[in-house]
């Protein structure tokens, strides 16, 4: 295996790496303010790369993305709002199956209003063919965009969550709701901002990704159980894990093509999960006394 | 005979006045749907019995199904006739094992007999049910959930990707499965209304075995488990073993409803181990009742009926999965709790308390 | 003769030191009681007696065994079985068969079994129904057998739950707080009860509150404080035994 090869293993690694990572933080997301396992995680990723490209027919590039970005933020709230704000403590296993029945009712929708085909953005900058060359490591600029975005993405969650009131609001949530509900936050509309966050930051990683791996109205069903993989690699509700994890699963995904054929490669994440859900479910950085302490 | 039994008479009774039905009104087409819908309440029963009565939720049951078909599908269709030299295949064909039919050409195929298959595809299941069913029922909530969704896609997409399974085409021109030198299970026209009686038979068969289980000394560790299962562990119940025993039962009957609809078929593809699927047969027990196996199957008859029938349209999975939010969102025990059917059973016994009787 | 030897049980709770190097044994075919104030460690004792919690260190001997460590349903077949402090039945089946399910250890009919409903299993279901039903009218509440177990009365219930661990034929029965909740007749009636079975040669070693009814009818009590053992000796000893009063009524003011 020469340099090229594996910078090239490497770089996509890296690439879908960092959506699984995002993926992965919007789980993280709602799961520290609810507790729950929003299965239709993925689908915010979808929806923002296909809502991008349909606006894009009459907006300019930037405002199609961001029009994406908010309307995937309104139906994150829409879907909070009217399927789960309401319910009275629920079980997490009802409310995974709940969120897996809201994945496939937008995923069919998406499949009505957009059918089969498979759509992508433009490049940002540059075609397909444009590389940018270092040494022998050829990178599509695009790959820049997505690592580029995420890093700001996550920065800003950093900033908002440690430094702004609503985001350390948001955590004091988290940690303890009834305590935060006695100092006057209102929980609800914390869970409404945990879903909208997290829907805009998945929309964001769906259109930025769009133009490398296309986007298809069933694209988030594999992105979702991938992005589950990733957090509870890194340990549920660890988003700086997360990134470490969805790293080394795009890596060991990206270069198990090396070793087996190309259908395979889902296998192998799937498998991943599964090992870790055996063997170690609060994941690699996780504490193990944490985990069962979650309420499962 | 029990009161427990008389459903299942019943049921047999509703089967053949079905069946006179479809043919008086001219509508023997319908027949097929139905046996169909037969095979598919195999899986649906033996989930049933998992989520009902073991607690434990599966949303890769599908797998299961795609495992017996696919084994059974691939064993008497993959011609061995260019091994023909090798030493196990030669022990196979002395051990009578292995049937000559004719391939697609016209030429001699030499393949499994679909007995050896069936036994094989079982093996199998079981196989898999007891490796992964170990750690799998040690998860709880929403770990379980994502385990056995990653389950069933995991057997998705290697199906999808195995090019001897045919790839995203499936395997077709399976041979029909001669259960009796009278009775074969195969799509032949001629064969409908013997098949409609295989697939329902079957059904009722499985509800017996099943029925029985309940009121066992089993079926009482198994609801025990599933209402308190520290108490149950303290009293003696294994409860492990017995969760994982009711795993493989239920994947047992999805295997078999597989093999039998795959020879039915003539074929089988890898969308009968998607999600999608697996999610079908989970809002069809969530709607007929957790525990509830009358329910399920009366649900799973109507739903899968119509969707078969194309009823549903382009919405076809689009409706089942409204249907399990709606009732993960407003009655998650099920709609046809156990009550509505323990005022029918009354009226059927004739008496006020019915024999072996459950809340 | 020792039927229950423990030694130097140790569980910790991060922080808290839950039990801590607890020590005691109880003699075969007698009563034990197990007091101490609230958060003492009873229920966390009861819990790595009975398997449901592993201990830190430390060993449960029972009937030439060593039993800590074990699952719960291994302790159970050992001969131990036990109540819950919040009382434990299984909603939606009847109060015969909760009673029923205690005879589990002491049947046979597996899955293949039960599906084909042979002829021997049909038997060993009746001998089953017959002894739950015994064991019921042994406690005065056969007439129950076919009520739905949680719509009892909740003293029916804490008995019912009793009868529970009795049809399991155990040598020892760990009964958690089984008078908790019961008015003054009602206890009279457990304290009965309980002196009934240890006249059957069941040995039992019980937490509670109620000071009449320990004092009343135990052999022996042993007392825990923050999971230390304070005490261990016979009732009228206990009541005059400084450390325990210290520990229930507080320090005397000097």
């Amino acid at each position: 295996m020469n340099i090229e090869l594996l910078s090239q293993y490497l770089v996509a690694g890296v690439t879908y790496g960092t959506i699984y990572a995002i993926v992965a933080i919007g789980f993280n997301i709602i799961y520290n303010a609810t507790g729950i396992i929003n299965f239709a995680q993925g689908e915010f990723v979808m929806l923002g790369g296909m809502i991008a490209v349909s606006l894009h027919a009459f907006l300019p590039l930037p405002a199609a993305i961001l029009a994406a970005v908010l309307t995937a933020m309104v139906i994150g709230a829409l879907i909070e709002v009217i399927f789960i704000r309401w319910l009275v403590s629920p079980s997490v296993l009802r409310m995974i199956i709940i969120t897996i029945g809201i994945s496939i009712i937008i995923r069919e929708a998406a499949l009505h209003i957009w059918g089969e085909a498979v759509r992508a953005l433009p490049y940002f900058t540059g075609s397909e063919i444009t590389v940018i060359s270092i040494g022998d490591v050829h990178i599509s600029p695009q790959v820049l965009w997505v690592t580029g975005i995420s890093a700001v993405m996550v920065a800003l969650l950093t900033f908002f969550f440690n430094y702004t009131l609503p985001g350390r609001q948001m955590r004091a949530c988290a940690a303890n709701q009834d305590a935060a509900r006695l100092c006057g936050i209102s929980a609800k509309n914390m869970v409404t901002l945990s879903f909208v966050l997290s829907a805009g930051i998945g929309a964001l990683a769906g259109c930025v990704v769009s133009p490398i791996t296309y986007v298809q109205y069933d694209s988030g069903t594999a992105l979702a159980i991938k992005g589950f993989t990733v957090a509870i690699l890194g340990g549920l509700g660890n988003s700086t894990a997360a990134i470490a994890a969805g790293l080394i699963l795009g890596i060991l995904e990206s270069f198990s093509v090396w070793v087996m054929p190309t259908a395979f490669k889902d296998v192998v994440s799937i498998s991943i999960l599964l090992l870790i859900l055996f063997v170690r479910p609060s994941g690699i950085f996780g504490s193990v006394e944490a985990s069962r302490l979650k309420e499962f | 005979m029990r009161s427990r039994h008389v459903p299942v008479l019943l049921f047999s009774a509703v089967v053949i006045a079905t069946q006179l039905l479809a043919v008086m009104l001219g509508r023997p087409q319908y027949l097929t749907q139905l046996t169909m819908t037969g095979y598919y309440s195999l899986v649906i029963i033996g989930l049933c019995m998992l989520i009902g009565y073991a607690g434990q939720i599966s949303l890769g049951h599908a797998g299961f199904f795609a495992i017996g078909g696919y084994v059974s599908a691939f064993l008497t269709t993959f011609d061995l006739m260019s091994f023909k030299g090798n030493r196990l295949v030669g022990l196979f064909s002395n051990a009578g094992l292995l049937v000559t039919v004719q391939d697609l050409y016209g030429g001699d195929a030499l393949v499994f007999h679909p007995w050896i298959a069936c036994l094989a595809a079982v093996l199998v299941t079981i196989l898999i049910a007891y490796v992964i069913g170990g750690p799998v029922l040690k998860l709880k909530g929403h770990y379980l959930a994502m385990a056995t969704l990653g389950f069933g896609t995991i057997v998705y997409k290697i199906v999808l990707g195995t090019a001897f399974l045919g790839a995203a085409d499936g395997l077709s021109d399976i041979p029909g499965f001669r259960l009796l030198p009278s009775l074969e299970v195969s799509g032949k026209a001629p064969a409908r209304i013997q098949n409609y009686y295989i697939a329902w038979g079957m059904v009722a068969l499985g509800m017996l075995l099943l029925t029985n289980l309940i009121h066992s000394r089993v079926g009482r560790a198994l609801r025990s488990i599933h209402s308190a299962e520290d108490a149950a562990n303290a009293m003696g119940v294994n409860t492990g073993k017995y969760k994982l025993h009711l795993f493989v039962l239920s994947a047992v009957f999805a295997a078999v409803g597989g093999v039998f609809l795959t020879h039915y078929n003539g074929g089988i593809g890898p969308s009968e181990a998607s999600i999608m699927k697996s999610v079908r047969y989970v809002a069809i027990v969530a709607i007929g009742g957790m525990a509830n196996l009358w329910g399920a199957l009366s649900m799973g008859i109507i739903l899968n009926f119509l969707s078969l029938r194309g009823y549903f349209g382009s919405y076809d999975d689009a409706v089942f999965g409204v249907i399990l939010i709606l009732i993960m969102l407003f009655a998650p025990e099920g709609l046809l709790r156990r009550e509505v059917f323990r005022g029918a059973k009354k009226w059927i016994s004739g008496r006020g308390k019915v024999e072996g009787q459950k809340a | 003769m020792t039927i229950l030897e423990v030694h130097n049980l140790n569980k910790r709770f991060g922080g808290l030191q839950a039990v801590g190097d607890v020590s005691f044994s109880v003699q075969h075919g007698s009563i034990k009681a197990l007091i101490g104030p609230n958060g003492a460690g009873k229920t966390t004792l009861f819990n790595l007696l009975s398997g449901i919690l592993p201990p830190d260190s430390g060993t449960v001997r029972f009937s030439d065994a060593n039993v800590q460590g074990l699952q719960p349903y291994q302790v159970a077949a050992k001969g131990m079985s036990r109540t819950f402090q919040h009382i434990r039945l299984f909603p939606h089946m009847t109060a015969l068969e909760n009673i029923m399910i205690g005879r589990h250890m002491h049947s046979k009919a597996g899955f293949l079994a039960g599906m084909l409903s042979l002829p021997w299993t049909r038997k060993e279901e009746k001998a089953v129904r017959e002894r739950s039903l015994a064991v019921m009218a042994f406690l005065g509440i056969a007439d129950f057998a076919d009520t739905e177990a949680t719509s009892l009365a909740y003293g029916q219930q804490r008995i019912l739950e009793l009868g529970r661990a009795l049809a399991c034929d155990p040598k020892l029965l760990l009964l958690d707080e089984p008078a908790a909740g019961l008015n003054m007749r009602e206890t009279a009636e457990m304290a009965r009860l309980i002196s009934r079975i240890r006249d059957t040669g069941i040995t039992v070693l019980l937490v509670e509150h109620d000071m009449s009814l320990v004092m009343n009818i135990s052999d022996e009590i042993v007392v825990l404080s923050y999971g230390q053992k304070i005490a261990d000796d016979k009732p009228l000893a206990i009541q005059k035994n400084p450390e325990v009063i210290r520990v229930y009524l507080g320090e005397e003011d000097a």
